[in-house]
Parts: C-alpha cells; structure tokens; sequence
C-alpha cells in the first residue's frame, strides 16, 4: 500500500464514519464505482450504506453516489462539507459538488469535461479557471478517460477512478480486486482490473513525484 | 445467514417473499419501481403490472377476496389514482393479507409534487409503517402482513427515496408457506353496498381502537432514551438524520406512523425536558402531538424547513450546531438538467409543435423534457392522462387562441388513463390533435413492459395493443400512424392534422434508444457549408453542439447514434456520413 494511506484524512480520527461521495453526469458509471467501495468496505467488516437518486437524474443529468462506512452509519446522505474522499467523474461536476467536501477531505478528479446542453446550445458558456480552481482546492487530477481509452476499454473511466480513490482508503487491494472479479461481467473482468490497477498507480506515482 | 447490501425496496419485496406473499402488483413510479422488479425475480410468485395503481390494489383486492397474500407498489402520486379503492378496503378489509408499499419523494427528486402519505394513512384509517433502513424494510414488510391478518385491514409500507434507494445491510430469511384461506361467501364483507357498509363502518372504529393499543405495545415504536433534556419524535429517514445530527438526543421512534400511541407519546413526553418534531416535507407528527394536548417546542435556532428534504446538516443547524467550514466555486457552474437521448423519438415531434407555436398539453414521461430548452415545447404538466383532458378544456376555454391546441402522452401514460380522457373528448364531440408518443416502452421509470408493448413484467407471453383499432373503437375518424424519426413525415402529419377540424390522433411509433441500441456511425458536420443557423442545434441533442468561436455545429462522435434527425433539418446539407468525410475531419 502506498504511504498516502496512513496519513489520509478519510478515515482521521475524528470521523466514525467515512464519507465518499461519487458524481458524474448520468451514464459514467457512478454507481458500480459505488458498489466496488461498498463490497469492499464490508469486506473489512465495517456497516455501509450506498445512497442514489434514480429518475430523473439519469438521461444524462448530474448524479451523485454517497457511500457512507463506519462500525456504525446512521444517515445515508451528507451535507456540504463532510465528505472525506470526493470522487468527480467530470471536471464541471467537480465543482459543483466542491461544497460537500470536508476541509481535509481529498478530491480526486477526472480530467474531462463533457459539456451541459445549455452549452452546446449556446445559452451558457463553460467556467474558464476550471483547472485553476480545482488546483487550488488540491484537486489530485487524473486523465482517467484517457487511461481507459488507452487500455481499449473508455467505458472502464469508473474503475480507473475506483482505482485513484483506493489509494486514500485502507483495504487491501485484493479486496478491491476480489469486489471487482466478483461484481463486473465476467468478460471484463480482466479489463477492470487492468483499469483499477492503471488508476491506483497513476494515483501513486503523482503522490510520490510531489515528494 | 450472511448479510447483503440491498435497497429498501429490494427487502421490502424480499420480506413479502419471506411472508408467503404470492402475488405482487403495480405500476412503476420513482422512487418504488424496483420493489415489484425485485419481488418478480423471486421464486414461487406471480408478478404483474397493471395499467394503473387503481387497477393494481383492485387486483390485488381479488388476490385478498381469493384468499391469498398480495403485495401493492406504487409512488406516492399513484396512491391518488388507487384512493377510490384504498378508502373502501378500509371498510372491507381483507382475507387474504394486503400490503400496499408506497414510496413517497420529499424534495421532489422525480414527481409532479411533494405529498406526504402518511396524510392518506390517517385519511383512509389504514395502519401505516416506516423503515429507517433496508432491515426494518424487510421485516417491517413481513409484520405488515401479520397485522393485515390479525386485525382485518389493508396495511401501508411508507417509503421515501433514501429508503427505497438507499443499500444497506440485510439478513435474508427463507420463504414461509402460507396456504391460501378457503374460500367463503361473506358479503356482509365484501359488498359495499350502504347497509353492508354501515356495518363496517361501526366495526371500523373498534379495530381502530385496537390497532391504536397495538401502537401503544408495539417495538416498532420505540422509545430510545439518551440524554434526557431533548426528546425527538421522528420516523423513517428522518430518523437516521436525527441520529447523525444529534447523536445524544433522546428519540421516539414511530415505526407506526398511523395510528399514533398517545399514551406513548405523553410518556416520552414526560421523561424529557423539551419535546420536538423532526419530519420533512409536512407537519404530520407535528399537527396530531400537539392535538393530543403534548407541548412540542420549536427547534431554539431556527425552524425547520417547510419543504425539502431534510439532511443531518439542516437538523444540526436548526438546533444549533454551524455547519463545519466548506468551500464553493468561484466559477458560475452551467446547470446540468437531464435532457431527451441522442436519437429519442420524441425529439423531432417537440421541435416541429415549437416550429408551429402549438399550445401543448404535455404530460408524464421522458417527453416531459419537451419542456426543457432549447425546445420549450411544453404548456401544461399536471397528473398522468391530463394532457388530454386538459386540451378539451382549452378548446372550452375557446381554443389556443390562435396556436393550434396538441395534446402529447406516451404510450404507458395512455394505456395508465389517457384512454378515458380521449373518451371524454370523443363523448363531447371535442376537437384539437392527439399525439401518443409511442416508444414501444414506459421509458421514464427505466423500460418497463406495458400493455402497449405487450410485454410482461415475468415475461409471460401477452398481446400487444392495437392502438390504431382501439382509438378508432373510441369513435376517432381521423387516426393516422408516422415515423417520428422522419422529419418530413411529422411536419406533413402535424399539418394535416391540425387542418383537419374533427379530433385527430397521430401514432408516432418508434422504439426508445434504450431499447433499440443499435448505432448506425456517427454523423459529421462538413464545416465549409454549414452556415452556423443554428437550426440543427435548436433541437436539443447532446451530441451536437455550437462553436462558441465561429457558430458553426458540431458533432461529438462519441455520443452521435447516426439517427439523422439532425441532418434532416439541415437546409444546406451540411451534416454528412462519415464515409463522405476525410481523414482531419470534414472537408471535401
Ligand atoms: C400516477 C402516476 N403514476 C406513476 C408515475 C411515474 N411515472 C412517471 S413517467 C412514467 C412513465 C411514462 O411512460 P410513457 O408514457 O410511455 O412515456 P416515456 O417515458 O416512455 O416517454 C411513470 C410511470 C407518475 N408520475 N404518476
């Protein structure tokens, strides 16, 4: 495991419980990378719960995953800034949900933006300093769309970030694989791991290059 | 028995299950849809939609009659069209156990409004439960069923959406086999008529008073003492919130929302200092504490919100703990509503009523996003089946004042209840244009089967409709059936009815993109001719955009389906196959 886990604020001490919030737009795999943290997180023993809104929100909405795991978890849901891990699977979206995120809470980001409607109409424009704020909030940024591409698998972007976020929790990484094997379709399982394993080190190797 | 991570209303059908239920029934609706879904995957049970949530408790009420246990799903609008039904099963009650799971939606994630069942509980006098978690789903749906027996009564399962959509742990049992009750004429039960009913009536108020001692003994209402100087009635969610936000207070917990232990309640009362209410959306709690005579105090910094969901962190700051430092983008963030698929049939059908300013009357499904810009093609959303109705009243309002009045309902919405609206207009010799929106599917809730498609929630073999010869049988002349995806066929159609002054139906039949996930290649747009109009991008897909430099279209490759609904309404014959397209782009 890489040395970000014992300090990582995820699970500090003054938390009894973690919370991990996943948003995209609807389509990007927010609730399998959802699933993999939960089957993971009961691996090790710990209550979970895994909250979504359905309906509406897909079509290509904003959505949002919580996974809340503890020794115990009450509420499902969470509120602006008491997310530990803050996964985004869409730069936009990043910001959008930039609230919820706790002041020592982590926030992995894909490196991507897909454009609203209202953009591509031509009604509203795109934030301009997207990368500047997210830098300036501690944004780790990765290119997991690229990643993906690359392994020849672009719909995997949710296990490559599956992947980044395992660096910030504590369980071992063959539980992340087991909850991988035993969760994807069986014909890509040996892609999502591929997946998993190219966002985790790519997590690693920034972490280790800012010394 | 190992536990697994499951949705509210996956235990709830898998507590039926284990309670011997053998029928379920519904009609899909967010939050509950997967409750029937998952009830129909399991072993030894029949499972059906039904057109509507009416249709669905009367089937269920003959399961009842039959002798057998059912379980009801429906949201909590649905619970408005099964009203007529529900108030009278208060006075029959039951043979066979009833449970009706209704999955209510404060916040307003995906409905037409906030209601709050719990109002119908009290209402209609039928016993209601509350699950905080998927494990009280679960068992909560199997005490259900022994109260429905027990006391006689059809008996409600009130879920929200992060109850119904939330997973937690669960311990699954197994299956108990309840035989099915003997069939015995009884019709001083089951027909309503007045002197039957009068009857009932009386007999109505006594299991009244017996469910209430129930309430009062029950653990499903639970006292929870902490520390003494604040007490806290909640249910459901709301309970959960309230263990988070306030983790030292005392709590009464209602697993019984109706009807509600007084003695309980004035006990709790009195073993803390101040008393509150913690519950979203409406004062139900609120208003019958305080009718009781039991003093409920106001949260000491600030109220509650009076609609909305609710959250820890909206309970914490009522009572007074700030919210912990976060911060906000600096940036003004483009909403990101959800917006009609890259090649929906109902796309093309919006943009030509925008082009001919029709007054649409517009109703419940994926069409519903008609309404969103850039399309703006929508007047009126209220309750399924309205658009027709409502398209008859604005003829006896006199008319679209100049715009063509068009009403426009998918085919679930229809076959749910827009058939007796396009009766009504038929009936009363009305005018104006139909348009069922046929995707062959109930696509907002996530492709049910319906009796449109003909297909079946366990897939049993079934029949599809004949809308052409049902809407003729209503007494509609002029029934036409189009292609949605063919421009020029919608623009005639449209045209022709709207001319055409006796009441006209258009059938526009064309498979959802979720359904149908054929991709024909992506399309391009040739940069030299396209003239940036814009007229391509007002149709609202997402896979084709404006250049913010030049204003010229373009397409993304990864979304475009190569539907071509774009390409047809190109005048210059700037979006083009790939095939004619080079290598760096577009350019002949
Ligand atoms: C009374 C009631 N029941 C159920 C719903 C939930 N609901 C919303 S849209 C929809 C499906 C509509 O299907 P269809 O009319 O075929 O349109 P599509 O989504 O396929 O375009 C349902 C069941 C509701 N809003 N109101």
């Amino acid at each position: 495991m890489s040395g970000l886990d014992a300090t990582s604020p995820a699970l500090g001490s003054t938390h009894s419980t973690t919370t991990v919030l996943l948003c995209g737009v609807g389509g990007q795999g927010t609730i399998l990378a959802g699933d993999l943290l939960a089957i993971t997180a009961r691996k090790s023993g710990l209550s979970v719960k895994v909250s979504e809104v359905h309906g509406m929100a897909q079509r290509g909405g904003a959505v949002t995953t919580i996974v809340r795991f503890g020794t115990e978890v009450a509420s499902p849901i969470t509120d602006h800034g008491c997310v530990d891990c803050l996964v985004a699977f869409e730069a936009i979206e990043a910001l959008r949900n930039l609230p919820y995120l706790a002041s020592d809470g982590v926030l992995f980001v894909n490196d991507a933006t897909i454009e609203p409607l209202s953009v591509l109409v031509g009604t509203t424009e795109m934030p301009t300093g997207i990368h500047a704020e997210l830098a300036a909030n501690g944004a780790r940024m990765l290119d997991a769309s690229a990643i993906a591409a690359r392994l020849g698998n672009p719909k995997s972007v949710n296990v490559v970030l599956v992947g980044a976020l395992s660096v910030a929790l504590p369980f071992p990484t063959s539980d992340w694989e087991d909850a991988i094997a035993n969760r994807v379709p069986p014909k890509t399982v040996e892609a999502n791991l591929a997946a998993f394993k190219a966002g985790r080190m790519t997590v690693q190797e920034t972490t280790a290059s800012l010394g | 028995m190992a536990d697994v991570l499951l949705q509210g209303n996956e235990a709830v059908a898998q507590g039926a299950w284990e309670a011997g239920c053998a029928v379920g029934v519904g009609y899909p609706g967010t939050p509950s849809t997967e409750t029937l879904e998952a009830f129909a995957k399991l072993p030894d049970v029949y499972a059906e939609w039904a057109p509507n949530e009416k249709v669905a408790l009367e089937v269920a009420a003959g399961v009842s009659l039959g002798g057998k246990r059912s379980l009801v799903t429906m949201k909590h609008v649905g619970l408005n069209v099964a009203a007529d039904p529900l108030f009278s099963l208060a006075n029959t009650g039951v043979t066979g156990g009833l449970v009706l799971l209704v999955a209510d939606d404060p916040g307003i994630f995906s409905s037409q409004n906030e209601q709050d069942s719990r109002n119908y509980a009290a209402a209609a006098r039928i016993p209601m439960l509350e699950p905080s978690d998927s494990a009280e789903a679960r068992t909560m749906a199997m005490t259900a069923f022994d109260i429905s027996d027990r006391f006689d009564i059809p008996v409600m399962i009130r879920s929200s959406v992060r109850i119904s959509h939330t997973r937690t742990p669960v311990a699954c049992g197994s299956r108990v086999e309840v035989g099915r009750k003997p069939y015995v004429k009884d019709a001083g039960k089951w027909v309503m008529m007045p002197a039957n009913a009068q009857r009932r009536r009386v007999d109505a108020d006594t299991r009244e008073d017996a469910l209430v001692a129930f309430a009062e003994k029950t653990d499903l209402n639970r006292i929870e003492m902490r520390d003494p100087s604040m007490g806290i009635i909640c249910s459901g969610a709301d309970y959960q919130h309230v263990r988070e936000a306030l983790p030292r207070a005392s709590v009464l917990k209602l697993g019984v929302s109706w009807p509600l232990p007084p003695e309980k309640v004035r006990a709790f009362s009195g073993m803390v200092d101040a008393l509150y209410v913690v519950e979203e959306a409406y004062p139900y709690f609120d208003l019958r504490v305080r009718a009781m005579g039991v003093d409920v105090s106001l949260p000491p910094t600030r109220p509650l919100p009076r609609n909305g969901e609710l959250t820890p962190g909206i309970i914490a700051a009522s009572f007074g703990i700030e919210a912990p430092a976060h911060r906000t983008s600096t940036q003004s963030i483009p909403a990101r509503p959800p917006a009609l698929c890259a090649g929906c049939p109902h796309r093309l059908v919006f943009a030509e009523l925008r082009r001919v300013h029709a007054l649409v009357t517009g109703d419940i499904g994926c069409y519903t996003l008609g309404a969103v810009p850039p399309l703006s093609a929508l007047d009126s959303t209220v309750d399924m089946g309205a658009s027709i109705s409502m398209a008859h009243g604005v003829e006896l309002a006199g008319g679209g004042d100049g715009h063509p009045v068009v009403a426009v309902i998918g085919d679930s919405t229809f076959a749910h209840s827009g058939i007796t609206s396009l009766l009504g207009t038929v009936y009363n010799q009305g005018e104006g244009t139909v348009i069922i929106l046929d995707n062959r599917t109930t696509a907002m809730t996530g492709q049910q089967g319906n009796p449109v498609n003909g297909i079946t929630l366990q897939h049993r073999p079934s029949r599809e409709l004949d809308l052409v010869r049902l809407v003729r049988a209503l007494g509609v002349e002029d029934v036409s059936t189009i292609d949605p995806q063919n421009l020029k066929a919608v623009r005639e159609g449209l045209k022709a009815a709207v001319a055409d002054p006796r009441l006209s139906v258009i059938i526009c039949r064309s498979p959802c993109r979720l359904l149908d996930r054929h991709r024909e290649p992506a399309l391009a747009v040739d940069q030299e001719v396209c003239t940036a109009c814009g007229v391509c991008v007002s149709i609202g897909c997402p896979a084709l955009g404006k250049s913010s430099d030049t204003g010229k279209a373009h397409i993304n490759a990864l979304q475009c389906i190569g539907c071509h609904q774009c390409a047809q309404e190109c005048a210059f014959g700037a979006i083009i196959e790939p095939s004619t397209a080079t290598e760096e782009g577009v350019s002949r």
